[in-house]
């Protein structure tokens, strides 16, 4: 049994689909930030299976969860001040994601223009298909991911 | 302020008061002939076009006003590796309205998000081509009398086409729109388009040969296939003359079935066709700089009583 302390003030993403915690860690630009992060792959879950965990400590509204039900719309977000959890929800998808997703179209404006912040609009929530806002190429989690990866 | 970045930006009623405005100003023109004097269009044209350009700067000069700009990223700042951003921003300085063609996608979005100025989208890659749309349906409107309950084929490259896009995505508001996109496989309408069409129960049928369906259009969109879109020149070489519409297979077509074409025509339409009364290709150039001349005005809010 692996153990992991709890953290005073910060973010912890339960529930998330066994494999898919480094692809949220990687939109939540934690690789970027200096915080302690936890990232819990494969734990054990009595109505999952599996699944994988993320801690971060930090200041819960400094980061950005647009991503997050892109990635895994099951996340439940624990909100965490004082080491006690005092907000529990789970994420709808953002009708707009702004500077984290990557649009890869190679003819579009974003890919050449300095400082453009990339944007994305959800087209079709309920197949999470999101469209960036400059030259519409679609993306949705599955094609993404395997980019990614 | 008020741009054109696609003709979705304007509701069923303003583009008819848009090209009503249009059928105005081809029947007096003298009447707007100092309607934007002082004025100045920017034509910032980062990737080649003849008429569009001209027609954008033609348009203003029947207005009174005057153009300047550029034709060629390389006779631009973008050549230095300024950004939309700030050539927009610079622009803003020195005119009052511009029109802006680039190559990537979503470059009139950008400048429009930075401008003082009205921008109007004259092309952006393979995306959209907004006032190209307008003045294809202000031709079908003059030659038609409407703009509803139509079969409309249109044939080419769907899936580079960006006049084909806006022009997809305008006309099927319109009541009774049935669509038959006619293309090789590789050059399919995008899955955006038919999502849309789809979501709002928009009829539509995709075919490849022009010769199986053409007895049943009331009008026929060519387009070209355009080397400039495609990384691979063998793919180009592979489809370029894969439609050529000729003499003999328009035989085959309705005697009022009107072609267009938002040119340049390259081989997808034999010059013999030129001389058929449903060739309306050439038409549709002239009805151009009336609608542009409309929409300077209406972006600029200029009245003419």
């Amino acid at each position: 049994m692996l153990n992991v302390g709890k953290i005073e003030e910060g973010i912890v993403l339960d529930h998330i689909e066994a494999g898919k915690a480094m692809l949220i860690y990687h939109y939540l630009h934690l690789d970027r930030e200096d915080y302690q992060v936890a990232i819990i792959k494969n734990a054990r879950s009595n109505d999952m299976g599996r699944k994988d965990i993320l801690k971060v400590e930090c200041n819960p509204d400094s980061l950005n969860l647009d991503a997050v039900a892109f990635v895994d719309p099951g996340v439940t977000v624990n909100v965490i001040k004082g080491g006690e959890i005092v907000e529990k929800k789970k994420i709808a998808m953002a009708r707009e994601i702004r500077g984290v997703l990557k649009c890869h179209n190679p003819r579009c404006i974003s890919s050449i223009e300095q400082g453009l912040v990339h944007i994305f609009y959800l087209a079709d929530a309920k197949n999470g298909i999101y469209r960036c806002r400059y030259c519409e190429e679609k993306h949705s989690y599955g094609e993404r991911a395997k980019l990614f990866l | 302020m008020r741009h054109c970045l696609t003709p979705l930006d304007f509701s069923i009623e303003e583009l008819d008061a848009l090209f009503d405005l249009a059928a105005d100003i081809e029947k007096d023109p003298s009447k707007y002939a100092h309607a934007c004097d002082g004025k100045k269009i920017a034509t910032l044209f980062y990737e080649p076009s003849t008429r569009t350009r001209l027609s954008f700067e033609a348009a203003m000069m029947n207005l009174g006003g005057k153009a300047l700009g550029f034709a060629g990223a390389d006779q631009s700042s973008a050549a230095k590796g300024e950004s939309v951003a700030d050539t927009i921003r610079v622009v803003s300085c020195f005119a009052d309205i511009a029109a802006i063609r680039h190559n990537k996608e979503g470059a009139a979005y950008v400048a429009s998000q930075f401008s003082g100025i009205p921008v109007i989208n004259a092309g952006d890659g393979g995306h959209e081509h907004p006032t190209q749309t307008l003045l294809d349906m202000m031709t079908i409107r003059q030659l038609k009398g409407r703009l509803d309950h139509f079969t409309i084929g249109i044939c080419g490259d769907l899936k580079f086409g960006r006049t084909v896009h806006s022009l997809v995505k305008t006309m099927a508001r319109y009541e009774g729109i049935h669509f038959v996109f006619i293309s090789p496989p590789e050059l399919k309408v995008p899955d955006y388009i038919i999502e849309l069409l789809n979501e709002k129960g928009y009829t539509y049928e995709e075919c490849i040969k022009l010769e199986d369906v053409i007895t049943k259009l009331d009008l026929l969109y060519m387009t070209r296939v355009q080397r400039e879109r495609f990384f691979n020149e063998e793919d180009y070489v592979r489809l370029k003359d894969f439609y050529v519409l000729t003499e003999k297979l328009l035989r085959r077509a309705k005697e009022d079935m009107y072609v267009l074409h938002p040119l340049p025509r390259v081989n997808e339409i034999s010059v013999e066709v030129d001389k058929d009364p449903r060739a309306a290709y050439f038409k549709q150039v002239q009805y151009g700089v009336y609608v542009r001349m409309a929409l300077i005005l209406t972006l600029l809010d200029i009245h003419v009583d």
